[in-house]
């Protein structure tokens, strides 16, 4: 790892100057992604902005029927939440589905969806659930948010200080995980809020995206039948050692069938 | 650029400079020479060095030594008793042959104590799903998930004697 300047700030203001001031910064969240990156000289950083003391950062809440998640909220807190569990249980189970124990005891929510890795189960929750991601200066529409393969909206020295979920009235989140790294080669949430489907689909392609055809058929028939005519076009999707194009897009289909029929 | 931290290792308070980049099992192992803690792949995905920060199974290769300032530190050689006693996970791994070469079993002990912590009751099922990010390359994952379930169980029967 090639050495760097390391700051622990307080308050988002200061981590915000700290950002704003590094020649190349960097915060350092969980670092479930990023450590692993550094180690093997695959990232070089001048400063990292360690925010594991802003206490604003972190915490679940109910704010009338929104469920609010701090950034620096671990993905083991989310997925034993009472709050989430009782909410939106699909949530605590896309958190309950990252990585192992120990990944989940450091990674967080904000140092997830900042990443942006195409494979990440967060990115299709955010999305599938209609979420809105506060950063320190904006509020920005979780479909907005991810832009392209490790890209996000977010400036480099902007913050995301939260998470705010609308509560839907079923959901679900399916996922064919790689068997060593548990990330997804597919993952599918789907969310029905009153006559609406919203149905996202993770590690298909560079970057989380909502299944347009899947979410007319759904709002037409709630059923796993109703997604046996989709096909879902293979040409922009990854393909690698672990599954080729056509196999991606076909478990697009296996696992939102998966989570449709879970919500039968 | 190197820091000063101070930290709480096997509840004695250390105090050393590092630099920012010492990976916190290069401390444990490097500067503090605990090294019943491993280093088994460089993707944090083995196990072999994990540790509990401050309650909570964590892989020290993918922390920095300078994230852990403050806080509380157990490793694999602050589990037993002071008289050599050992903890309850640790016996239930020696009594049902939890282990062949050995080199991943701290790293599954601690593990193995943070998942009967966190789950009051356990399955054989949550054993083995509780420990995905251990890999055992002799593949002994049968008696391991076998000395988990007794070594949960033992903690459990300590926990109420002391009530």
């Amino acid at each position: 790892m090639y050495d760097f300047d390391y700051h622990r700030p307080t308050t988002i203001a200061d981590a915000v100057a700290l950002l704003a001031q590094a020649e190349d910064g960097r915060p350092l969240a969980g670092g479930q992604s990023l450590i692993p990156t550094l180690k093997q000289r695959l990232a070089k950083r001048s400063d990292l902005v360690d925010l594991s003391a802003i206490t604003e950062l972190r915490g679940i809440r109910d704010d009338g029927g929104t469920l609010v998640i701090g950034a620096m909220t671990r993905h083991a807190e989310v997925a034993a939440s009472d709050l989430v569990r009782s909410a939106i249980p699909a949530l605590a189970a896309t958190a309950e589905s990252v990585g192992d124990a120990q990944v989940r005891n450091l990674g967080t929510l904000g140092g997830s969806i900042a990443n942006n890795d195409p494979s990440a189960d967060y990115p299709a929750a955010l999305v599938g659930l209609g979420a809105t991601i506060v950063t320190d200066r904006r509020s920005i529409a979780a479909e907005d948010f991810f832009t392209g393969l490790f890209e996000t909206a977010l400036a480099a020295d902007e913050l995301v200080v939260s998470v705010r979920f609308p509560r839907p009235d079923r959901a679900a989140y399916q996922k064919f995980p790689n068997p060593a790294s548990r990330y997804a080669v597919v993952g599918v949430f789907v969310a029905k809020t009153g006559n609406a489907v919203r149905v996202a689909v993770t590690g298909a392609g560079a970057v989380v995206f909502r299944h347009s055809a899947m979410e007319a058929a759904l709002t037409n028939s709630f059923t796993p039948a109703a997604l046996e005519p989709i096909e879902t076009p293979a040409d922009d999707f990854n393909g690698d050692i672990h599954a080729s194009q056509d196999y991606r897009a076909h478990l697009v289909k296996v696992m939102a069938k998966r989570a449709v029929a879970a919500l039968q | 650029m190197a820091r000063t931290i101070t930290l709480t290792v096997n509840g004695a308070k250390v105090t050393r400079e590092v630099e920012s980049r010492t990976l916190l099992v290069q401390f444990l192992r490097e500067h503090l020479e605990l090294t019943g803690t491993h280093i088994g792949c460089d993707t944090s995905q083995c196990g072999a060095c994990v540790v509990h920060v401050d309650g909570r199974s964590v892989k020290s290769c993918t922390m920095l030594a300078v994230q852990a300032d403050g806080a509380a530190v157990t490793t694999i050689e602050g589990l037993a008793a002071a008289d050599g006693t050992l903890h309850p996970m640790q016996a239930a791994f020696r009594e049902h042959h939890g282990l062949q070469c050995g080199f991943c079993t701290p790293g599954m002990v601690m593990s193995a104590i943070d998942l009967a912590q966190t789950h009051p009751t356990l399955t054989e099922t949550a054993v083995r799903e509780g420990l995905e990010g251990n890999i055992c390359r002799c593949t002994g994952y049968h008696n391991i998930v076998k000395a988990v379930l007794a070594g949960a169980e033992a903690m459990a029967g300590r926990a109420e004697a002391a009530e």
